[in-house]
């Protein structure tokens, strides 16, 4: 029995932040559009909470405001560099952020990815759930005319794939799209999400209403890996996460649960969700190889978005933002196409590559392109510049009948112990570079 | 064959969790699933559609919301779905919810004549097992409850012939159609539904049916006031106090081991002292008397 599954315009693999932008776009321009995606409900495989880039998901659905299942505003951001007992942090809260609307907020990713499929179905694509693609099909001039599903009679064919099928890409990868992610360019990160009441989540944090705290942590919680931590509310929960590079994991034989472990015990850490409970762990893989890892982008038939391309800009944790800016990217792409007639070959779609380059998801990668290398050739930005200020910091605020002075410049020997002169010069130079 | 398969949604139960401060069960998040015991049921009835054609009907009673269920059904190849939702049918028991879906196959019949109907064991939600042979009893259909096997159907004969476990083993069990069945768990596994199959649930209208449209006669017979079951109490039963405790064991001397734990069980639970005392007097109790008639 072979059933022959009609022909669509598009179809679309994965349906997180880059396949929903993608395929919302699309249907909303009247393509046909189908969307395909493992998990049994969209959001299923992604159950952390995360922040949220108001801009990316505006220039989709301008008033999602109205209805996306939004947690807290974010209103204030905290940086802690951290010691073992203690923390230096600075911390911008800032009444603009309150002023309608919102900049960024925080949100659960498995409530938002469903409420988002439900703006895509309703736009008109066709969604189908628990459906996992295992192959391209391709014509005998190698160019991508579908995808092959896990199900009996699984050949649909398409004019464009667009693969948005997440970190893994599987598919890319077995299709010999792009290689196969290396554990230098991925960072682990683990994630709880830890109940508490309402009142005491703003209690703890000094909120009232629907604003909200993030919380950025780097230093000794990382033990000397690249990595960084960070806590958000959502409206009675905290998540709490940590992530290093999963080369240096490997190489130092630790598991990101013991990190969290120790996360969750640091002074500084423990207070503020003391009494909670865990309901949801989950671990993830995040590709923070940035510029100099990114695969080819599009090619014969097929086009890659979000996670599956590599766009996670590491240094500020954003990466659905890129991911909803390359899909729309993607089928605005397509649209244009379509507009003018022209087929998907690996020639015209370079416009999508061309709308990367001018938009925030490329510009931001090219200008971090250095992030990754240095922060694993230089490991004192992680492990003695935190152990450092943390002593300064300690120095400095125990009033102790020593002048000021004095202290100065013991926090300043302190330094040039650790590191020297020249060095020290040379690692502002090599960050200034970096994040330049 | 028409086949119709009654399944419900019901909460995941392996996911529902109590709020850990205000110590209700939180059902906002938990996702719906087909009752997975009538999964084994529409496994069934897809074997027979498989061996004999004909199609199968899958049918639920409840809110809107259960539609995802009825899809998904038809995801696994049952070809038309019935959602049977009206206001008058919340709060339903077993004896107002047997009412109602009886009243739809009997509706269901009259367009295409119903050969079987299968349901699950019980819900994982209810555990009560008394809607299946409900609806029997309501449309007089021949009841073959925790059948573990269908062994063949002669369309000929009218008959089925099936496996039932019962205790201490299984009976083969013969009867004439139309029949209603209630499938055992782990009498099969439900079948990954093929690509056509996930685009045709996807598209596919499930039939919505008001009390008007399923038939239903004597609205006294739904919803809350069709239901006498009362529920006086409910109750979590309080966790045991006790702990466990550990004996020291000798490997050398078992004996010994035994003896330790038999004295503290003798000693710690009265009821079993007292209880083994008794048996122990009633054997002999017996056992002169046996003497006696000899
Ligand atoms: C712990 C952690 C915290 C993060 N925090 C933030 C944050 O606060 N803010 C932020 O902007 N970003 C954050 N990120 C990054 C962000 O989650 C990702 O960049 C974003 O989810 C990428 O979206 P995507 O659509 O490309 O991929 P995904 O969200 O991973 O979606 C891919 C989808 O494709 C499906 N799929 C995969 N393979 C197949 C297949 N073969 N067939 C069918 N379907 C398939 C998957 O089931 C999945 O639903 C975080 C990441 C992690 C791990």
């Amino acid at each position: 029995m072979t059933q022959n599954i009609e022909k669509f315009d598009v179809i679309v693999v994965g349906a997180g932040p880059a396949g929903n932008a993608a395929a919302y776009t699309l249907a909303k321009a009247g393509k046909k559009v189908l969307q395909l995606e493992r998990g049994e409900y969209p959001g299923s495989k992604n159950v952390q909470g995360a922040i949220l880039y108001a801009d990316a998901l505006e220039k989709i659905i301008p008033d999602f405001r109205d209805s996306a299942p939004l947690e807290r505003t974010v209103i204030e951001q905290r940086m802690w560099v951290m010691e073992d007992e203690s923390y230096v942090g600075t911390t911008f809260r800032s009444d603009r952020f309150n002023q309608m609307p919102g900049n960024r907020y925080t949100i659960i990713r498995a409530r938002f990815d469903k409420w988002f499929s439900e703006q895509v179905q309703k736009a008109g694509a066709l969604v189908i759930c628990e459906m996992t693609v295992i192959a391209l099909l391709r014509d005998a001039a190698g160019k991508v005319i579908g995808v092959e599903v896990d199900r009996e009679d699984g050949k649909i064919y398409a004019d464009t794939v667009i693969l948005a099928d997440g970190v893994n890409s599987l598919v890319a990868s077995r299709a010999g799209l792009r290689e196969d992610i290396k554990p230098a360019a991925v960072a682990l990160a683990v994630k709880e999400t830890i109940f508490l009441p309402k009142e005491t989540v703003e209690a703890r944090f000094n909120l009232k209403g629907s604003e909200g705290v993030v919380i950025e942590m780097l230093g000794s919680i990382s033990q000397g890996m690249a990595g960084t931590a960070f806590l958000y509310t959502n409206k009675d929960s905290i998540s709490l996460g940590i992530g290093c590079m999963l080369s240096d994991m490997k190489a130092q034989n630790t598991t990101p649960a013991e990190l969290l472990e120790k996360l969750k015990q640091h002074p500084s850490v423990a207070p503020l969700i003391a009494g909670g409970e865990t309901r949801e762990y989950a671990a993830h893989l995040i590709p923070e190889g940035g510029y100099h890892a990114l695969p080819e982008l599009y090619g014969e038939g097929w086009l890659l978005v979000g996670d599956s391309a590599g766009f996670v800009n590491a240094v500020h944790r954003e990466g659905s933002n890129l991911a909803m800016t390359s899909g729309r990217l993607a089928a605005e792409t397509l649209l244009e196409l379509g507009e003018k007639g022209l087929p998907s070959t690996a020639a015209n779609l370079a416009r999508y590559k061309a709308r990367l380059e001018d938009s925030i998801v490329l510009k931001d990668l090219k200008k971090y392109r250095n992030i990754p290398d240095t922060l694993h050739s230089q490991r004192q930005f992680l492990s003695d510049y935190p152990a450092l200020l943390n002593g300064a910091a300690h120095e400095f605020f125990t009033v102790d009948g020593q002048d000021k002075a004095t202290k100065e410049k013991a926090i300043f020997n302190a330094f040039r112990e650790r590191r020297s002169l020249l060095g020290l010069l040379g690692d502002a130079y090599r960050l200034w570079r970096a994040t330049r | 064959m028409h086949i119709v398969v009654c399944i419900k949604q019901v909460p995941d139960s392996a996911q529902i969790r109590v709020h850990p401060v205000t110590n209700t069960i939180m059902r906002q998040g938990v996702p719906a699933i087909i009752n997975p015991y009538d999964l084994f049921a529409i496994e069934a009835a897809l074997a027979l559609k498989d061996q004999l054609g004909g199609k199968v009907t899958v049918l639920t009673m409840g809110p809107p919301q259960a539609e995802p269920a009825l899809r998904k059904a038809l995801s696994y190849g049952c070809d038309e779905a019935v959602l049977v939702t009206d206001k008058l049918f919340a709060g339903a028991d077993t004896l107002a919810t047997s009412y109602v879906l009886a009243s739809a196959i009997k509706t269901l019949h009259q367009e295409t004549p119903v050969d079987l109907v299968f349901t699950g064991k019980q819900t994982i939600d209810g555990d009560t097992a008394q809607v299946g042979p409900g609806v029997a009893k309501r449309l007089e259909l021949e009841l073959l409850t925790y059948v573990s096997r269908i062994v063949s159907v002669d369309q000929a004969a009218n008959s089925i012939r099936v496996e039932r476990r019962a205790e201490g083993g299984v009976q083969v069990l013969e009867t004439r159609l139309p029949a209603l069945i209630t499938m055992l768990e782990g009498s099969n596994e439900i079948r990954f539904g093929s690509a056509p199959d996930m685009f045709r649930a996807a598209r596919a209208e499930v039939c919505v049916w008001d009390r008007n449209a399923a038939g239903i006669e004597d609205i006294k017979k739904v919803g809350l006031k069709g239901s006498p079951t009362i529920v006086s109490r409910v109750f979590v039963p309080s966790p045991r106090a006790q702990k466990a405790q550990q004996i020291e064991f000798d490997a050398a001397n078992p004996e010994a081991a035994t003896q330790t734990l038999l004295d503290k069980v003798l000693v710690e639970i009265p009821k079993v002292k007292k209880q083994l005392d008794q048996t122990r007097d009633n054997k002999r109790a017996s056992r002169s008397a046996g003497e006696r008639h000899e």
